[in-house]
């Protein structure tokens, strides 16, 4: 009797020590993968980074990955915000038991973890093609395609948070809404989306969040460019496909500027993560 | 069942001329039947109090009046309602004008998140189109009748969500009588209120139906005792009595009605 | 108080109601609208792909799967080696992340103390946040060494374990699918183990206290009742890191060293469906194109069945609860 509750003892204590052991490598990792990435970035930011162009190369800088990350950021979130708070609030108010929407609401958990090479595949496909094609090759890899790559990454989880957020506002202010006679597109736009707001926008930084660290939707979609541009139509450069080039190159300078690219997208996601989940800890949504 | 709906259909003694007459009305929800043919006729201008335990449909037959409940899928009213002679159940009745008839204050607060001014603009702006003083004179109109104006006249720019729940409550009120309705309806309206502003509310109900027919559910028999003319009492899905508060009070005819009351089950 | 005029207000409501409908219809419209535009992007994802793709797929659609051989300059391509590395990475991935993110849970739902628990899984779960070329650089330049450096080690001791001994032997490269497999199990790691943190919490208080009351250990606990309970979430869950290994490119394109040779050794460079498309696909012209684009279908297929049975499985206990 006694031998075996020692021996249960025994595998109880080993059991537990190694789930600790287990949370100390993920944190090892963490502490490993960020204290790299300050150390190098840091220590090769200089001036130039955010005067010069990429095409100087090692001499240069990355000003012109950083406003075309920043441009085709924004470009991507105007066009998946109000598709996807739409789409969500289709899901939580007009959908909320029906067939469709559950086979929607699936699918877009679905596309939430769909591999973000395949969507800039897709894009390839049905918008660089395409244009090439109608312009007989003037235009082929665009910044807007880059974009709308982004925005297939940023879409479902807006639509995920949207949907989650309005199902948590009280019933009770649809019926007081309603029972004003106010159709339900007015007590959905003015009232519910407004009771709504600060977590919807919680889902919008989020999928910042998401695609601005995104390097596989751009390779084949905005492809890159040395120089700066600000026109959609052209091919652009980003961050995130800038460091992915220069990582690639066996050049120490220029492997420099990729950590010093790579620190400031860390910093810039790091941040954003840290912000929604400060702002919005109590109204938490899982967003994997 | 007939004899019941000619009991409580009959015209009660001074009473004023109905407002509401409901008529055999049924309820069922996922099939289960939860209103087993209703009659009673609410009296105009007058306080109706729906008293009854909980489950046995006083706040599905309020939620019948205005048609709320028909916002949710699966959910079947029969029978007939007339509002001054026209069926509101007819699905010609239009849901608008409905709903600017009957006005409907719920069990908890639920300001909009806007402004207190806009609160009670919302619905108005919807239904009619006022210019900006013209809408100033609708909002103070409606928180003084709402005993609420001095309390928030300076600060109606603030959000709706800063005051304090007695306050929220009665800017509902407030919101529900700037449309001008007919008929109030207010489910369990200070079961989330503390004494106080619960007794301010009462008070309020009694000033108000001068103006309006108000349709009061509550689990608190002295707060139906106190602020109504006409109590109703309900069980299980069936109306067992309806007269004179004081009447049912004191000498009820029902021996359910009596128990309930007397505290003996509910 | 003044007289206050409570005198109901003529209105045109019939008119009000017809518009009020048309502007509901219209907007129910053009919400269901974008809700199907989540649907036309899967559907068309894979379509897209397919179509793409149809050069190699539909003419010679097995020996492109079978085949081992891919040669861009003889036009030969066989996607055996990219699926094989894919494959392989994402089973060395979920065999490193299961256990752990299984350590990682329990410890924060059973073990650490109240304060720990909120700042311990906000960390776990920044790993999460951390975009995907930064694993990636940090694979090529931080971890590829230390791999290197241990490999030696690795050939020497587990290389001589019999039949398993082949997958450690090599060349101390540093690359390879070991590494990539490595990389990719502390980036599908908070994934999981966030799904197991918030499943095991899930587990009704009143079981586990009523096995604590028989006197079990904690370990004893949460093998006997927490695990079974919440089986297909925490299966769920680890196919959700699956689909998440399986599809990941950057994290792993440094790392994999691009060869097309199929060898027995975890130690030896190889190629990935991802990676392969990211180092080709722009030099790419044709049929090469076409191939990896087909490689693209591929793996949108394999992840979409991966995810959907994670998705299902996630369900299972959200039904159990009754949500």
């Amino acid at each position: 009797m006694s031998a075996v509750y020692a021996r249960r003892r025994v595998v109880n204590v080993i059991a537990l020590g190694l789930s600790g052991l287990a949370t100390l490598i993920g944190l090892i990792f963490l502490v490993w993968i960020l204290e790299i990435t300050v150390q190098h970035g840091f220590s090769a930011m200089k001036p130039a980074l955010f005067t010069k162009i990429t095409a100087y190369q090692a001499d240069g800088g990355l000003v012109n990955a950083i406003v075309g990350s920043l441009e085709m950021d924004l470009m991507a979130l105007l066009i998946c915000t109000p598709i996807g708070v739409l789409a969500g609030t289709y899901l939580a108010e007009y959908a909320s038991s029906t067939r469709l929407g559950a086979s929607i609401r699936f699918l877009n958990d679905i596309l939430l973890s769909a591999p973000s090479i395949v969507l800039g595949l897709f894009v390839y496909v049905i918008v660089v093609l395409p244009m090439t094609e109608l312009t007989h090759g003037r235009i082929s890899f665009s910044a807007f395609a880059g974009s709308v790559a982004l925005a297939l990454i940023g879409l479902p989880v807006i639509v995920r948070t949207t949907d989650e957020m309005l199902r948590l506002v009280p019933g009770t202010l649809r019926e007081a809404a309603l029972s004003l006679g106010v159709p339900q597109w007015k007590l959905t736009v003015q009232v519910l989306m407004r009771a709504a707001f600060s977590g919807i926008l919680t889902g919008v930084l989020l999928a910042l969040a998401r695609l601005a660290g995104e390097t596989a939707p751009l390779l084949f979609t905005a492809f890159g460019n040395n120089f700066m541009t600000v026109n959609p139509l052209n091919k652009m450069a980003s961050l995130p496909q800038t460091i992915y080039q220069y990582t690639g190159i066996a050049d120490a300078a220029l492997n420099a500027i990729a950590w010093a690219g790579a620190l400031l997208i860390t910093l810039f996601v790091l941040a954003l993560s840290l912000l929604t989940r400060i702002m919005f800890s109590r109204k938490k949504v899982s967003y994997e | 069942m007939n004899d019941l709906a000619a009991a409580t259909a009959a015209p009660l003694t001074g009473a004023s001329p109905a407002k509401l007459k409901v008529r055999d009305v049924h309820f069922y929800y996922n099939g289960f039947h939860a209103l087993k043919g209703i009659n009673m006729d609410i009296p105009e201008k007058q306080v109706t109090a729906i008293i009854g335990p909980s489950g046995c449909g006083k706040s599905t037959l309020l939620r019948i009046f205005n048609r709320i409940y028909a916002i949710y899928p699966k959910l079947e009213a029969k029978g007939s309602i007339e509002l001054d002679g026209e069926n509101i159940l007819d699905p010609k009745f239009s849901m608008n004008r409905l709903r600017t008839k009957v006005g409907m204050v719920f069990q908890k607060p639920v300001p909009f998140p806007m402004t207190i001014f806009e609160n009670v603009a919302y619905g108005i702006r919807h239904h009619e189109k006022l210019s900006r003083a013209d809408m100033e004179i609708r909002v103070e109109q409606a928180l003084r009748s709402a005993a609420l104006w001095d309390e928030v006249k300076d600060k109606l720019k603030q959000s709706a969500l800063g005051l304090s729940g007695g306050q929220q409550q009665r800017l509902c009120i407030a919101r529900g009588i700037a449309l001008r309705p007919e008929v109030l309806l207010l489910d369990e309206p200070t079961s989330a209120l503390d004494p106080i502003a619960t007794g301010r509310i009462e008070q309020l109900v009694e000033e108000l139906k001068h103006e309006y027919t108000i349709v009061i559910v509550t689990h608190n028999m002295q707060q139906a005792a106190r602020c109504s003319d006409r109590t109703a009492f309900m069980y299980m899905g069936d109306l067992i009595e309806f007269d004179n508060t004081e009447k049912i009070f004191t000498k009820p005819s029902k021996k359910q009605t009596e128990d309930y009351i007397t505290g003996r089950f509910g | 108080m003044s007289a206050i005029s409570a005198e109901p207000i003529p209105r045109d409501t019939e008119h009000r109601s017809r518009t009020d409908a048309r502007h509901d219809f219209i907007f129910r419209l053009i919400l269901r609208f974008c809700a199907l535009l989540v649907l036309a992007a899967l559907l068309g994802a894979a379509l897209a792909t397919l179509w793409g793709g149809r050069d190699v797929l539909f003419k010679d659609g097995l020996h492109f799967l079978l085949s081992s051989e891919w040669n861009p300059v003889e036009n030969q391509f066989g996607a055996l080696a990219p699926i094989a590395g894919t494959l392989i990475t994402s089973l060395i991935a979920l065999m490193l992340a299961v256990p752990v993110s299984f350590g990682i849970a329990l410890f924060l739902t059973e073990i650490a103390p109240n304060w720990m628990r909120g700042p311990v899984s906000a960390a776990i779960e920044l790993l999460a946040a951390i975009p995907s070329i930064i694993y990636g650089m940090w694979g090529l330049f931080v971890f590829v060494p230390f791999m290197s450096s241990i490999e030696p080690t690795l050939n020497d001791t587990l290389g001589n374990i019999p039949v398993i001994g082949a997958l450690f032997q090599g060349p101390p490269l540093g690359l390879g699918l070991l590494t990539a497999g490595i990389v990719l199990a502390v980036m599908i790691l908070p994934f999981i183990s966030s799904v197991m943190r918030e499943v095991f919490q899930t587990v009704p208080a009143r079981l586990k206290e009523s096995s604590y009351a028989l006197g079990s250990t904690t370990w004893e606990v949460v093998w006997d009742i927490v695990l079974p309970y919440t089986r297909s979430a925490v299966i769920g869950g680890i196919f959700l890191g699956l689909g998440r290994a399986l599809g990941e490119t950057m994290a792993v394109t440094f790392v994999l060293g691009n060869s097309y040779n199929l060898t027995a050794s975890l130690l030896m460079p190889g190629t990935s469906i991802s990676s392969s498309i990211a180092n080709e696909f722009n030099e790419a012209t044709e049929l090469h194109r076409s191939a990896l684009i087909a490689l693209g279908f591929l793996l949108f297929v394999v992840t979409f069945i991966v995810l959907l049975i994670a998705r299902y499985m996630l369900r299972q206990l959200a039904r159990k609860e009754g949500r």
